[in-house]
């Protein structure tokens, strides 16, 4: 951007000064979040935000990216914290296998729930997988010997990582979250900047015209849904091994729902957005714990607010900004 | 050329219109006379549906100014438009398919007083009466369009809009519909027509305007086709 | 004792009855959806919410302002279909244009909105409403016992859903609703207000879910969960129906609760997801719907 012209050259002095604040800012966050087991802003939130932001971020590449709005996502979360939980807790596996069984169930769910949604476009898509979300939900409610019905898998035991390392120790716990959920982030963003992400933006856009320029629309569809729900698979195994837990609200549809706002309210088809989104959900969640219904009605509100009048997020709104 | 004293009924003056983001209608002018018959004629694309789509409020931004008896109406929802007393017939022609032949010719609401009788109607287009039960969708090509221009002489309109009445028909029903519409002129009716056949508009048009690139660029009186050399240049116009 | 298929036939066919009657809610909830959805394109989430407005309504005109039963089907789905066009005329105009996917998110907003401050008011257990006089008591048919009531609400929704079809496919008004499904645009360059329709439309829709609701609080406990989980389960109704036709969403309504009542009667673990199923079979061999024209 060399340009003889004072002006410009202040203006573009001035844009690069805007640009170098928000990576300043992101670096910085990164840099709190490598140091909070040692600083102490409660460990236990940070992981389970990171777990959601994980959650969010894949289905962000479904919403966001390829514009299907999956409204089941909580079925792939769930499956994988049940799987998990279950395999850690009565099987004698160290937790990186659980992890990865965990993974595979929702891999596979979301491969059959995929291809049935896929059957259908636009808005019945998005009842199609709420429906299917439901199914497997009252799966879980009846098949209460293996999900533990209405108490849910507790005491998940964390085991040993490798068989090495013990991730009751606060730090190990936490690098190891850390470590998997940058690891899922950073998969997001190659699919998005590879040709897979172009073909999926190509779809949201104009569905015929990607169809006609020769994309295999349906196959990179269930792609984007499989991998999308491995990934939501991947924060649900590893949320069920930092909170010990694995319960009927990990599967329930008003966690699709919290996923959506999350989004939304963080930056549709933006990468940071459904972090930022899961923080402050996560964070207004507990802080609200002790009001209850409140936190439903509050939901409702901001939904309402940001697909009125707030449709690009926060993130989105910072994106834009940006661009000026 | 208009006669000093011959009142318009629609005047268009830099009339602008936009789909979203792109520009369809770069400064129409000209205007209509009450009782002719108007047509815009101009390549594929050159802004002629778009046109009557303005003065019918269905584009999605509009500027300039669109005075109907006096009134501007660039402003102006569908509805109102319709209620001043324009009526529209869409290039599909827009016969529903969930309607009987009967429904469909009683759909459009009675704006004002004088419109034609459903008799009447059925006189101009004998086919429609035998019809009236089947389902919309199931009459032929020609059927539809009667249909379609028949519906809209029952709501007390006096304008009215008809794009490419003739498209896809075979030859007979092509001057069915233009015996049909020069009774319409008879009956008082102003017409404003959007047509890619010339000849079929040379037979009944008094007024032809040429559309280029959303913009008027030339226009001919009926007198003046009389002349080969016009029509040379009209050829000239309407050429891929 | 008779036994049907190895049944009791008591029990089979008082879980018929009882699959009748969940089907009665089906049909009114699914036919509300899909008339809303023809003329609107908005899936309306807050469906379920505005059926358990109706039936808390009903609770509430009882408690605090001595308004019987019957005064309750006459008042409260009109007073909810107004909150309905409000919703309408405030909210869902705005986003009109937006792709139909914000619709849905939208009124996802507002049923959770709604149930979060009945939730917020009135605690999450259920709420006794007393089955009216007049409709107490049951018949004794022999094969079964007929509770009166449940007979009244079969009756009641399948005149009211018979009606509606009939306005709909048969008269002139139904002819605009029809047209207007088709070509929004062309019917209001016709000189019909179809904003205005739309807005009374969206009206009629929310006045079935809460006649619906009015009709549910005898039999089901008034609670605030009592709409969402509903509504899924309509959801799966009008895929499996396919939302172009009224006809079939209301005999798929019927049709799937009594689907669910067989399932109970023969394989009770499945009751609570065979429509689920059903919808997954629906979608491998026939996915725009047994009815469906909108491909």
């Amino acid at each position: 951007m060399s340009d003889s012209s004072a002006e410009t050259s202040k203006l573009s002095h001035d844009v690069k000064g805007a640009i170098d604040g928000v990576h300043v800012l992101i670096a910085a966050l990164l840099l709190l979040l490598l140091i909070v087991p040692f600083v102490g802003i409660y460990p236990i939130f940070v992981m389970k935000a990171l777990c959601f932001a994980l959650l969010a971020a894949s289905f962000n590449l479904l919403f966001g990216y390829t514009g299907l709005l999956s409204f089941g996502h909580a079925a792939f979360f769930g499956t994988a914290s049940y799987i998990t939980a279950h395999t850690l807790k009565f099987w004698a596996i160290t937790p990186e296998v659980a992890l990865i069984f965990g993974t595979a169930a929702a891999t596979l769910v979301g491969w059959i729930i995929g291809a049935l949604a896929i059957r259908r476009q636009g808005i019945y898509f998005a009842m199609v997988t709420l429906a299917l979300a439901q199914l497997l939900f009252f799966f879980y409610v009846q098949a209460s010997d293996f999900s533990g019905g209405e108490d849910g898998i507790q005491a998940v035991p964390r085991g040993r990582l490798f068989g090495l390392i013990n991730l009751e120790n606060p730090y190990a716990i936490y690098y190891f979250v850390m470590a998997i959920c940058m690891l899922g982030f950073f998969v997001i963003y190659r699919a998005v900047n590879s040709p897979f992400g172009h073909a999926l933006k190509a779809i949201r856009e104009n569905e015929p015209r990607a169809i006609s320029l020769g994309y295999k629309v349906n196959r990179i569809k269930l792609l984007a849904f499989t991998l999308s729900a491995a990934l939501a698979g991947v924060a649900g195994a590893t949320k069920a091994i930092v909170l010990q837990l694995a319960t009927l609200n990990d599967v329930y549809w008003g966690l699709s729902g919290e996923i959506i706002l999350m989004t939304l309210i963080g930056g549709l088809g933006t990468l940071l957005g459904p972090i930022l989104g899961a923080f402050i959900m996560v964070g207004l969640s507990s802080y609200l714990a002790s009001l209850g219904s409140w936190m439903t009605l509050i939901q409702g509100a901001i939904f309402v607010i940001c697909v009125l009048s707030f449709r690009r997020g926060i993130w989105g709104w910072v994106e834009d900004w940006r661009r000026k | 050329m208009t006669p000093a004293n011959a009142p318009s009924i629609l005047e268009v003056r830099d009339l602008q219109a936009w789909y979203g983001e792109s520009k369809v209608l770069h400064g129409m002018n000209f205007s209509v006379n009450k009782g002719e018959i108007a047509t815009l004629i101009g390549r594929n694309g050159a802004g002629k549906t778009s046109t009557l789509r303005s003065i019918m409020g269905l584009v999605g931004k509009r500027t300039g100014h669109l005075y109907f008896e006096g009134h501007d109406i660039v402003t102006y929802s569908p509805d109102e438009v319709a209620r001043k007393g324009v009526a529209y017939c869409p290039e599909e022609r827009g016969i529903f398919a969930s309607l009987s032949v009967h429904e469909n010719l009683l759909l459009p609401p009675i704006i004002k007083p004088g419109g034609m009788s459903i008799d009447a109607i059925h006189q101009l287009f004998p086919n429609l009466l035998e019809r009236r039960n089947s389902q919309g969708t199931k009459l032929s090509g020609g059927e539809q369009q009667m249909l379609a221009i028949a519906r809209i002489l029952r709501t007390g309109a006096h304008f009215l809009l008809l794009d490419e009445p003739t498209e896809g028909l075979a030859p007979v029903i092509v001057q069915q519909i233009a015996f049909a519409i020069q009774q319409l002129k008879k009956l008082d009716f102003t017409v404003l027509l959007v047509e890619q056949n010339f000849n079929f508009a040379s037979q009944i048009s008094d007024h032809f305007y040429v559309v280029e690139q959303g913009a008027v660029v030339d226009q001919f009186s009926r007198k003046d086709i009389e002349d080969p050399k016009v029509l040379d240049q009209i050829d000239k116009y309407l050429s891929v | 004792m008779t036994e049907i298929f190895g049944i009791p036939s008591q029990a089979f066919y008082g879980q018929l009855f009882i699959g009748l009657i969940n089907g009665s809610f089906y049909a009114l909830l699914s036919l509300g959806l899909a008339i809303i959805f023809g003329l609107l394109n908005v899936i309306n989430f807050a469906h379920g919410a505005q059926y358990m407005m109706g039936a808390f309504c009903a609770w509430l005109a009882l408690k605090f302002l001595d308004l019987n039963y019957w005064a309750a089907l006459v008042v409260v789905p009109v007073l909810v279909a107004f909150t309905g066009m409000f919703i309408e005329w405030f909210f869902l105009r705005k986003i009109k244009k937006l792709d139909p996917v914000y619709g849905l998110l939208l009124t996802f907003g507002l049923a959770l909105l709604i149930e979060g401050a009945f939730r917020q008011g009135f605690g999450v257990s259920g709420l006794p409403y007393a089955i009216p006089e007049a409709l107490q008591g049951r018949r004794n048919l022999g094969f079964m016992f007929l509770p009166n009531y449940r007979l009244w609400v079969i009756c009641v929704s399948v005149v009211v859903c018979l009606v509606t079809w009939l306005v709909i496919e048969k008269t002139k008004l139904g002819s605009y609703l029809r047209a207007a499904t088709e070509n929004p645009s062309l019917v209001q360059a016709f000189g019909v207000r179809v904003p205005r329709m739309m807005t009374l439309t969206y009206g009629v829709g929310v006045l079935l879910a809460a006649f619906a609701g009015v009709m549910a609080a005898p039999i089901y406990q008034v609670s605030s969960s009592m709409g969402t989980n509903t509504i899924i389960v309509v959801f799966a109704v009008v895929v499996i129906g396919g939302m172009g036709s009224i006809g079939g969403a209301i005999f798929s309504g019927y049709a799937l609760g009594l689907a669910e009542g067989m399932t109970k009667v023969f394989y009770p673990q499945a009751s609570t997801t065979v429509i689920f199923l059903i919808m997954a079979l629906v979608l491998m061999v026939k996915p725009s719907g047994l009815f469906g024209k909108k491909s």
